[in-house]
C-alpha cells in the first residue's frame, strides 16, 4: 500500500473538485456570517443556511467591483465556484458576484404575485372609481411616526379644513407591518369614511415590502370606498398602487388629490350668490315693466282721457256740421238765385211792360171780374211806368 | 352617526341656496316673496362663507389595539 502525502491528497482533491464542471458557475442562496475584510483587500466569510455552512472567499479584485459589500446577517445570492484550499484542506466557495438576495428573490416572488393579481383583473382600469368631489370624512392609514402624516394634515388644513380625518394608525415597515396594515384598513372600512388614503413616506432605501404583501394588496383592492395610495417616492411603484383607484406619487400628493380647494368652494358660493342677485334684478326689471304697462293702461282709461276723447268727438262733429251747413248754404243760395231769376220772369212788371195794366179797387183788391166793381167807382190802374186813377163809366158783362 | 360634518353643512346650505336661486329665476312671485327669497339667499351665501372661514380640520384617531 502506498502512503500519500497530505499535499498529494489535497492536490488530488483540488484537481478533482475544481476540474469538475459541476461546481463551476453556481448561484448560492445563503446568509452571510463572520464576514471579515483583511488589509490585503480579500474578504473571508461563511455562507450558511439553516442546516449547513461553507467557508467563502471574495478576492480583492472581485470585491472592488461590487457596489456594496455584503454585511453580516444579510441574505445574499452569491455567484462563484467551488475551490479547494490545499494548505488547509478546506473546501471554500470562491465568490465573484454577490447581491442582496432580497432583491432577486423578492423580485421573482413579486412578479409572480403581480401576474396572478393581474390575471384576476385587480389592476383593471374599469375597477377604478372616481374620487368623491367633496369628501366628508377621509380615512388615513399610515404610521403615526411618519412625517408623511403631518405633511398631509398640513395640506388638509390649508386646502380643505371642512373635512373630518379618521386616522387608523399602523406599522409601515418590518415583519409585522403587513398584518398591521390589514388590520388598520379593516378598522377604517368600518367607519363612515368616503375616501381612504394609504400613505407611507420615507427614503428611497426604506423597505416598501409591506405594500407588496398579498394580503395588504387584496385588502386595499377590497376597499368599499375609493382608495388613494401615496406610498414612497415617485420612483417607487408597489402593488397597492396598482390596485388603488388613484395612485399618488407621495403622501402629500395623495392629500391634494383627495381634496378640492377651498377657493373653489368659495367661488361656488359666490357664483350662486351672483345668480341670486341677477335673478332679483331680472325680477325687478320685469316688475318695472309690468308696472309701466299697467300705468299706461290706467292712463288710457283715465276719465279725463275719456272726456278729452268725447270733446274731440264733439269738435269733430261740429266741424263736420259746420262744413255741411256751409255746403247747404251755398246750395240754397244757388237755388235762391235760380228762383229769383224765375220769379223775375213771372213778375207782372214784365207783363205791364208789354202794355197790360192791373186794375185795383181802392181797397187794393185786384179786379178780374166787372162784378167786382160799381159804375162810378174809382180804380187804380197800374201801368209799366206809373199809376192812373180812373173812373168806371159802365159795366159790360 | 355624530353631528353633521362641516362638508355636510356646506352642502346643505349650498343646496338650499341653489333652490332659492332657482325659485327666484322661475319668477311669478309677489314682490314680498321675491324680496324674502333674495334675503334668504344672501343669508345662505353668507352662512356658507362663514362656514368655510371658520372650518377647522377635525382629526379622530382610531384605537390600533
Amino acid at each position: 500500500m502506498r502512503a500519500f502525502s497530505v499535499s498529494d491528497l489535497n492536490s488530488a482533491l483540488r484537481a478533482h473538485l475544481e476540474g469538475d464542471g459541476l461546481f463551476f458557475d453556481l448561484w448560492l442562496l445563503a446568509e452571510v456570517v463572520e464576514f471579515r475584510r483583511y488589509p490585503s483587500g480579500h474578504c473571508y466569510f461563511t455562507l450558511k443556511d439553516e442546516q449547513a455552512s461553507i467557508r467563502a472567499v471574495l478576492w480583492r479584485s472581485a470585491a472592488d467591483r461590487l457596489a456594496k459589500l455584503p454585511a453580516n446577517g444579510e441574505a445574499v445570492l452569491a455567484h462563484g465556484r467551488v475551490g479547494f484550499y490545499e494548505a488547509r484542506g478546506e473546501v471554500q466557495f470562491v465568490v465573484d458576484q454577490i447581491v442582496p438576495a432580497g432583491e432577486g428573490l423578492l423580485n421573482a416572488q413579486l412578479e409572480q404575485l403581480r401576474a396572478r393579481l393581474e390575471a384576476e383583473g385587480l389592476f383593471d382600469e374599469r375597477r377604478k372609481r372616481p374620487l368623491p368631489p367633496l369628501p366628508r370624512r377621509i380615512g388615513i392609514v399610515t404610521s403615526l411616526q411618519a412625517a408623511a402624516l403631518q405633511d398631509m394634515l398640513t395640506i388638509f388644513r390649508r386646502r380643505y379644513p371642512l373635512a373630518e380625518i379618521v386616522l387608523s394608525p399602523c406599522l409601515v415597515q418590518g415583519e409585522l407591518a403587513p398584518a398591521s396594515i390589514v388590520a388598520a384598513l379593516r378598522r377604517i372600512y368600518a367607519e363612515p369614511v368616503d375616501l381612504v388614503i394609504v400613505a407611507r413616506g420615507g427614503g428611497a432605501s426604506e423597505d416598501l415590502a409591506a405594500f407588496n404583501d398579498e394580503q395588504v394588496v387584496r385588502t386595499v383592492a377590497a376597499s368599499p370606498v375609493p382608495m388613494i395610495t401615496g406610498v414612497g417616492h415617485e420612483t417607487d411603484t408597489t402593488l397597492v398602487d396598482a390596485v388603488a383607484d388613484v395612485r399618488a406619487p407621495t403622501p402629500s400628493a395623495a392629500a391634494e388629490l383627495a381634496t378640492p380647494e377651498m377657493v373653489a368652494l368659495r367661488q361656488r358660493v359666490a357664483e350662486w350668490r351672483e345668480r341670486a342677485a341677477n335673478a332679483m334684478l331680472v325680477y325687478l326689471d320685469e316688475q318695472r315693466r309690468t308696472i309701466a304697462q299697467q300705468t299706461s293702461t290706467l292712463q288710457r282709461n283715465h276719465p279725463r282721457r275719456r272726456f278729452d276723447a268725447a270733446r274731440q268727438t264733439v269738435d269733430e262733429l261740429s266741424r263736420r256740421a259746420e262744413r255741411a251747413f256751409e255746403r247747404w248754404l251755398t246750395l240754397e243760395q244757388t237755388r235762391l238765385q235760380g228762383m229769383q231769376a224765375r220769379l223775375h220772369t213771372l213778375s207782372p212788371q214784365a207783363t205791364l211792360a208789354r202794355g197790360y195794366a192791373i186794375a185795383q179797387r181802392a181797397d187794393g183788391q185786384v179786379v178780374t171780374d166787372p162784378a167786382q166793381v160799381q159804375a162810378g167807382e174809382s180804380l187804380h190802374l197800374t201801368l209799366r211806368a206809373g199809376t192812373l186813377l180812373v173812373a168806371v163809366e159802365d159795366l159790360h158783362e | 352617526m355624530s353631528e353633521p360634518t362641516a362638508v355636510e353643512q356646506y352642502e346643505t346650505l349650498l343646496a338650499e341656496l341653489q333652490a332659492v336661486v332657482e325659485r327666484l329665476e322661475r319668477g311669478e312671485l309677489s314682490l314680498a316673496d321675491a324680496l324674502r327669497l333674495y334675503e334668504r339667499g344672501a343669508e345662505l351665501a353668507a352662512a356658507c362663507q362663514q362656514l368655510l372661514d371658520a372650518a377647522e380640520l377635525r382629526v379622530r384617531q382610531l384605537d390600533s389595539a
